[in-house]
């Protein structure tokens, strides 16, 4: 059984289709990043996978549970980190942490326990005394994750997880995530390509309300035209070695990058480096340097997510 | 029944976390104040009860309940932290009836700071202590409704403001009519079934029979149904409305 389960999910606001029958599942020890544009139809389908949001048709269920015949059940299972980490502002921390852990069913040693776990994993140990009002964004997205972690769910559902933390938040939000992922499945919303590539199994792109790509984040590099492109760096001739790698079979084209630096695409993502410097070899063309380049999610993400329309 | 718990502290204990409770305590218990002894004259009537003191009551909620109503779900939908509460695992009824019960909750114990009143007309004559008892439980009653009301209100808008002022325009509407003049408007040209029926949704006509000291069981269930309405349309409204 897949921890999370969802079929043909659509809902609309008015005319408007926000999620159009979308499906996919999630087991145990995936984390899936979700993709998509501003307005794609992400944080919709987070809302609807923890109940706030009732979908329009469509299933979803999470460890088993109908979220829309037992809600209750569903939100027991999930650690739920809404977009913009909404907290309330005259709350101290400490205090928010143990309302969540009552309604969570946490009480006496256990409560204390679970408390102090999940202050250590997010580092708020030091601002728990404070209002939520006076805390900087990273500390309350930071406040935000803890409530999430709190129950130690089966499924989490993060929106935006590291949004508004400086890089070292950040890494540690994804280390974080990362230890926790053999246990749990895992649902990260992000816009952030680099984050897919360093703690996501798996990849969905919507857009426009449906899936347009369902891949690991090394599937979708691949479909990046750039994806084991060769760029070289060369002493002699420009043109000549342009012409010359033109030439050969495998290459889809070369363009020349500044004064002595050259781009060469291969056709379907083969491996060409070798043929690059056998090509060069014996033309009086010298490589000062060379390296492969393994494609750009984010021209991925564009090149998927802006079909004409 | 210990979820809902969890609700209602974590409500009030935002109302004294902040200069809310305060401010209305105090605002509450000094316009209360000033009206009982000038406009009632609570002296001069020479009278030990506490009638100057009650009559008050219902204009008083008019002007200070919607400032505790107004902000019990269009901050929550606004700051969206309505999305946090609905994704704990809780019932629809366990957070709204919770959140109203902590409104409750705190307008009971506004309502128990101005036990002076009480200790005063014991100190200066010999009152009906029953009367004045079932002036309290009106006085609540008729508060516990104006919250409803508010929930409500407060649940169809983003927007505080707005919710303090359609809140105060209902209870006025409620207030007045059951007022001379309004009934005396109806009463010229109106049958009379109609000008009683006018006058039966009013609190005031409920909540003076109460505080004559009267405990009819049809008032007590006039405000228990009008509490029971409320809350549902509350729950339908904050059902409709959450994620928008």
């Amino acid at each position: 059984m897949s921890m999370i389960e969802i079929e043909n999910l659509t809902r609309r606001f008015g005319a408007f289709v926000a999620v159009d029958h979308i499906s996919f599942s999630v087991e145990r020890g995936e984390v899936l990043g979700f993709l998509g544009p501003n307005g794609a139809g992400k944080s919709t389908t987070m809302k609807m996978i923890t109940g706030f949001l009732a979908p329009t048709s469509g299933t979803v269920r999470v460890e088993g549970h109908d979220v829309q015949r037992d809600p209750i059940a569903v939100k027991e299972c999930i650690g739920y980190l809404p977009e913009g980490a909404p907290l309330w502002a005259d709350m101290s921390a400490g205090r928010f942490l143990e309302f969540i852990a009552g309604v969570r069913g946490l009480s006496g040693a256990a409560r204390i326990d679970r408390i102090r776990d999940v202050v250590a994993k997010t580092q708020i140990g030091s601002i728990l005394a404070q209002p939520i009002d006076t805390l900087s964004k990273g500390f309350k997205r930071r406040v935000g994750l803890a409530q999430a972690l709190l129950h130690d769910p089966d499924v989490l559902i993060l929106d935006e997880p590291t949004d508004g933390l400086d890089p070292n938040q950040k890494h540690e939000v994804r280390q974080l995530i990362a230890e926790m992922s053999e246990e749990k499945a895992i649902v990260i919303s992000t816009h952030i390509l680099e984050e897919v590539e360093a703690v996501c199994s798996r990849a969905i792109i919507i857009a426009n309300g449906k899936i347009v790509a369902d891949a690991t984040p090394a599937e979708l590099l691949a479909r990046s035209d750039q994806h084991n492109a060769v760029s070289l760096q060369v002493e002699g001739d420009i043109d000549r070695a342009r012409q010359l790698l033109q030439d050969l079979p495998a290459v889809s084209s070369v363009e020349v990058r500044h004064r002595n630096q050259l781009f060469v695409r291969p056709k379907g993502g083969a491996q060409i480096l070798n043929d690059v410097g056998m090509a060069m070899r014996g033309h009086d063309i010298t490589i000062d340097e060379i390296h492969i380049a393994r494609g750009h999610l984010d021209q991925v993400f564009r090149s998927i997510t802006t079909v004409p329309q | 029944m210990t979820n809902m718990l969890f609700v209602i502290r974590r409500e009030l204990a935002e109302y004294f976390a902040t200069p809310v409770a305060y401010v209305f305590i105090v605002i509450f218990l000094a316009l209360l104040g000033a009206l009982t002894f000038f406009m009632g004259s609570f002296f001069g009537r020479g009278q030990a009860d506490l009638s100057a003191f009650f009559q008050f009551h219902a204009w008083v909620y008019m002007l200070l309940i919607p400032a505790i109503s107004m902000r019990m779900w269009a901050e929550e939908r606004k700051s969206g932290t309505i999305e946090l509460l609905m994704t704990l695992p809780l019932s629809l009824k366990q957070v709204v009836i919770g959140k109203y019960l902590a409104a409750v909750i705190f307008a009971a114990i506004t309502l128990a700071l101005t036990f002076p009143f009480w200790i005063t007309v014991n100190y200066l004559g010999d009152p009906d202590n029953g009367i004045i008892l079932a002036g309290y439980v009106g006085s609540l009653l008729m508060a516990a409704g104006f919250l409803a009301i508010g929930s409500f209100i407060s649940a169809l808008t983003k927007n505080q403001v707005v919710a303090f002022v359609m809140t105060t325009a209902a209870c006025f509407v409620l207030i007045a009519s059951g007022a001379p003049i309004v009934l005396g408007f109806f009463s010229g040209w109106a049958p009379a079934i109609v000008v009683d029926f006018i006058a039966s949704l009013s609190f005031l006509t409920h909540y003076a029979d109460i505080s004559k000291g009267v405990l009819d069981l049809r008032d007590v269930v006039y405000f228990l149904s009008l509490i029971a309405v409320f809350l549902f349309a509350n729950m339908l409204a904050v059902d409709r409305l959450k994620a928008e």
